[in-house]
């Protein structure tokens, strides 16, 4: 067989897609502490990627560079083929109101409003018509098992319902990449691993990508792969050779 | 697992046949690894030798063995003083991952590439059990529960002794 015989790999007619959202080497510093050093992770379209490393390793200022919270001192963040992190305020702000979704540990919510009212905001932020906008809302608080909840002030909550009334909030907007930062850190074992199935379940439903960071090795079980921080550097474990 | 015992205690229910008792023990114990009929007869063979089990007449015309196997008194006895004895807490002192750390900072080699390597291969069995957990019925979650722990043992002494191993190379290297 001579080499124009050859079939042409799979790989050359349909290459792997590329990576949705990536950091390039990125550092970041808090006055003379270093938090990110040259730190570099992609995450690929519908991926759900878990964050593990010690306490103070820099996961968190990884995860709000990655979402255009802050911006690194040094290196490059692209989403979806875009510079991110050199985009002017106003249209960073607008991307993470419409491509971004958010839950963190806690105080996302505004415990004074119901679950309905949380869930509806970022709608009405977005001028979405109200009646329309509500109706949205209580049907990710039925997707999340929390439609008897609706007429709740959230501040009246428990720590796990709370919690998945924020992930139907984070995804009521259809975001491309919903951000977590220990989503399950405030909850016991068998309420935050609930938690997760939710958030991963639904994320994967809606094609989201998802980015969380977790020290629970049972939460980054869930997700497809993870990376480890450690002293603001990203080892990829997978990258690694065991035979080396 | 000791196959004797967990068979003597199906059969503590009821007496039982040998292919009965191969399908309890795969369904409560098995998971994934059948008991082979060649260990399940041998097995109650040699009880019945220990006097553990009598095995009934073979019934005439039905397959090579259709005896009946009932446990006796002494058999009773074994059981119910397995089930009182608590299993010996293991030291865990002395494990592979550790020697293999140890081994690697003596030898100049690479022991944090190690960590890693061991790292993802441990997050990797994790998701494998989180998989039969979510699909599972109950025994098949809490059989997969235990193996999680146990695996998130590992990880928080695997992170744990990352983070030290400039100390750990201090004390294990030849000053
Ligand atoms: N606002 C801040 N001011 C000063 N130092 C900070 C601040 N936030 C984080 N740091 C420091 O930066 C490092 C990384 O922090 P962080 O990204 O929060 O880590 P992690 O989320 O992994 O616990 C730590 O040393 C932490 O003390
Ligand atoms: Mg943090």
């Amino acid at each position: 067989m001579t080499l124009n015989d050859a079939p042409v790999p799979a790989s050359l007619i349909e290459p792997a897609p590329g990576p949705l959202i990536e950091a390039r080497a990125i550092s970041r510093s808090y006055g003379r502490t270093p938090a990110l050093r040259e730190a570099s992770v992609s995450v690929r379209p519908k991926e759900i990627l878990a964050i593990m490393g010690p306490s103070g390793s820099g996961k968190s200022t990884l995860l709000h560079c990655l979402a255009g919270i802050f911006t690194p001192d040094a290196g490059e963040v692209w989403f979806d083929g875009r510079r991110l992190d050199t985009l002017k305020d106003a249209e960073r702000s607008e991307l993470r109101r419409t491509a971004f979704g958010f839950v963190f540990q806690f105080g996302q919510l505004v415990p004074e409003l119901t679950a309905a009212d949380n869930v509806a905001l970022p709608l009405l932020l977005g001028r979405v018509r109200r009646r329309q906008a509500y109706r949205r809302a209580l049907s990710w608080l039925e997707r999340l098992e929390l439609g008897e909840l609706r007429d709740r002030r959230t501040g009246e909550l428990s720590g796990g319902q709370a919690q998945r009334v924020a992930i139907a909030r984070a995804l009521v907007m259809e975001p491309k990449i919903i951000f977590a930062d220990e989503p399950t850190g405030a909850l016991d074992s068998l309420t935050g691993e609930k938690v997760m199935d939710l958030l991963v379940g639904q994320a994967r439903q809606e094609g989201a990508t998802v980015i969380v960071v977790t020290h629970d090795a049972r939460v980054a079980a869930s997700a497809d792969r993870e990376v480890v921080v450690r002293d603001g550097r990203v080892t990829d474990p997978y990258a690694i050779g065991v035979s080396r | 697992m000791s196959v004797p015992l967990a068979l003597l205690g199906l059969l503590d229910r009821e007496p039982s046949y040998g292919y009965d008792l191969k399908r309890d023990y795969d369904t409560y114990f098995g998971r994934g690894k059948p008991l082979p009929f060649g260990q399940v007869y041998a097995t109650l063979g040699r009880l019945a030798r220990d006097g553990k089990v009598s095995a009934g007449q073979s019934e005439p015309g039905a397959g090579p063995d259709r005896k009946r196997y009932a446990i006796t008194p002494r058999g009773r006895q074994e059981v119910e003083a397995w089930l009182a004895e608590p299993v010996a807490a293991e030291p865990y002192l002395q494990t592979v991952l550790f020697t293999k750390v140890v081994l690697a900072l003596m030898l100049g080699h690479d022991a944090a590439g190690y960590l890693d390597a061991q790292r993802a291969t441990h997050m990797r069995r994790m998701r494998e059990l989180a998989e039969i957990r979510r699909g599972g019925e109950l025994v098949d979650m809490l059989l997969a529960d235990h193996g999680m722990f146990h695996l998130e043992a590992d990880l928080r002494w695997i992170d744990a002794t990352s983070a030290r191993l400039t100390a750990l190379a201090e004390t294990v290297r030849p000053a």
